[in-house]
């Protein structure tokens, strides 16, 4: 009776919350400057340093964390696989490449003009995959993960090939690899735009739930296939954008997230859709504040610690299968 | 009552269907029997909108399958498809509760949680309510599949072999739910069998086909003879009536 001996959804979300929370505060007292508690409401540069950059950089890591690993999610139940999500599939690529585009095209673009050239470049690119990967044969799972890699790494070579011609490759780096540090308030609003994605998918978690059951099954129950298909892709594509805009790529988390929480609790969205995106939280942040911690008083990215704390969490996803398989 | 008039599909080059000319008077099972490429499914699937009609039309208590919303079409008809995969995590009750997605959008009120319940008892499920899909046997999976179906609570049920990957004693028990479904709640059931003799017991009609095209519709009685069953099988086998009923010993 292992497989029935799964935590109550209701725990798992608010064990989630709270990790969530602990970090939230951490967060906000972990950096460089100087910022004591006590002084906080008598001291006006403390206060400042608060509103401007320590609030705004927790909120961003929280709002790109939940974006992400729902993106993830979504994606998984469009390609019905769940080796794949937005960072390896091309989907961050392409929106690399639109955001390369449109600056050098029209170098004086606001960040939403950027953002919007890329979310466009990254509803294609992810159209192509998401064609593709439905042509693959069924019986070979492993192919559509595959595919996604090759995909992204030949967008990926493409950005850095215009990157390196237009002498830009540093610029690129500033979203090839997630980072925090630059965040302050009035550069990272448009996350909420994410937090908005994440209430859509939330809301059609049902009709996502059914379209895992494969085409035939989600037309059998009246669900508009195609239609839902577009608003996947959409959600995907705007959330990944955005994250590439503002904090830059951020690996793995749409892919260890939503296979943790399914080991724990199964798919049905209903119920695993707000854990996904409360751990996806839980884990950029978590990882952004040990990017502030390791090399103290430097920082590393959140990219770069995410790239081997994911990694370890998925290489743990392939080698502890469920306990009844 | 589901009419199909001169309905022909094709698929790239192949002609798939023929033709077909069929009327399926409301209540009762009839079974769709044939060898394999004989377009069973595909006429299955093309009266449950899963394929796009070409040519010729469907009806189902005068809805037309092409222009008849799908949401609408989801409460009058359930389909379950041959070789249905459940890939994603869920658990039994679950997966059947999301059968009644046509009628609430997603909440499950109280009536749908104890239609839920019924289909889940109808089905021999209720003990294994709470496991995850992936963890059952085929055959248990089969059901499961079967009482998502059946929850739907459609008036007309499709199913697509669904006696596949059942042991004999859940064969029968499936088959005699679904007798029981037909007359005691009067659903229409059409069902594509493999094994003639499961149809000759439990349809009350036997449709036949071969390379696409209807070539045989009658009663039990009167289609399980030695001399149709060869032209829709292609090797001639005795039939004998035991109990009253016809029994084809396609096996000897």
């Amino acid at each position: 009776m292992s497989a029935a001996t799964v935590k109550r959804p209701s725990g798992t979300a608010a064990i989630a919350s709270l990790g969530l929370a602990i970090l939230f505060v951490l967060s906000l007292f972990v950096g460089v400057g100087d910022m004591p508690l006590g002084r906080l409401l008598s001291d006006a540069d403390a206060l400042e340093l608060l509103l401007v950059s320590r609030l705004p950089r927790t909120l961003a890591a929280i709002l790109a964390g939940a974006g992400l690993a729902i993106a993830g999610l979504i994606m998984q139940t469009l390609a019905r696989n769940r080796y794949v999500e937005p960072s390896t599939a091309g989907t961050a690529q392409s929106a690399e490449l639109g955001i390369l585009l449109a600056t050098l095209l029209w170098p004086s673009a606001s960040l939403a003009l950027k953002s919007l050239a890329a979310g466009a470049a990254a509803l294609l690119g992810t159209s192509v995959f998401l064609m593709t990967a439905h042509r693959l044969p069924p019986t070979q799972p492993f192919l559509v993960p595959l595919f996604g890699l090759v995909y992204g790494g030949v967008i990926g070579a493409a950005v850095t090939f215009i990157g390196w011609q237009a002498d830009l490759l540093q610029y690129l780096a500033v979203w090839t690899n997630g980072d925090f540090s630059g965040v302050l308030r009035g550069r990272y609003e448009l996350l909420w735009i994410g937090a908005l994605m994440v209430a859509v998918a939330w809301f059609i978690a049902d009709r996502l739930t059914i379209m895992t059951l494969g085409r035939d099954a989600s037309v059998g129950l009246g669900l508009d296939y195609a239609r839902m298909m577009q608003l996947g892709l959409l959600i995907v594509s705007i959330v990944s954008a955005l994250g590439v805009v503002v904090v830059g790529m951020i690996p793995f988390v749409g892919l260890v997230v939503p296979n943790i929480v399914s080991r724990l609790m199964g798919d049905n969205l209903r119920g695993t859709l707000p854990v996904v995106a409360l751990s996806g939280a839980a884990l950029v942040l978590g990882c952004d504040i040990l990017g502030r911690l390791i090399r103290y008083p430097y920082e590393i990215p959140v990219g770069t610690v995410m790239g081997v704390v994911g990694g370890f969490l998925f290489l743990w996803l392939l080698f502890r299968r469920p306990s009844h398989a | 009552m589901i009419r199909i008039e001169n309905v022909s599909f094709r698929h790239g080059p192949t002609n798939i269907l023929h033709d077909i000319s069929l009327t399926i008077p409301k209540g009762g099972i009839t079974a769709l029997v044939g060898p394999n490429g004989a377009g069973k499914s595909s006429l299955l699937s093309l009266i449950s909108r899963l394929q796009t009609l070409q040519e010729g039309s469907i009806t189902i208590d005068g809805l037309p399958v092409d222009t008849t919303p799908n949401r609408q079409l989801a409460k009058v008809i359930a389909i379950l498809r041959q070789d249905s995969i459940v890939a994603s995590r869920l658990r039994v009750h679950e997966l059947v509760g999301f059968g009644r997605f046509p009628h609430g959008r997603g909440r499950l009120t109280e009536e749908d949680r104890a239609i839920v319940g019924q289909s889940l008892q109808q089905f021999d499920l209720a003990d294994l309510a709470d496991r995850f899909i992936e963890t059952l046997s085929g055959g248990q999976r089969q059901r499961a599949l079967v009482a998502m179906a059946f929850c739907q609570g459609t008036d007309y049920l499709l199913l697509d072999e669904p006696l596949n990957n059942l042991d004999m004693y859940y064969a029968r028990e499936l088959m005699r739910s679904l007798r029981a479904i037909a007359d005691e709640k009067g659903k229409t059931i059409v069902i594509v069998l493999h094994d003639i003799n499961q149809a000759g017991a439990y349809a009350d009609r036997i449709v036949a086909m071969k390379d696409g095209r209807l070539i045989a519709d009658g009663a039990p009685a009167e289609l399980l003879n030695t001399d149709i069953l060869e032209s829709v099988f292609g090797f001639r086998m005795p039939v004998e009536v035991v109990d009253g009923k016809p029994v084809a010993l396609h096996f000897r």
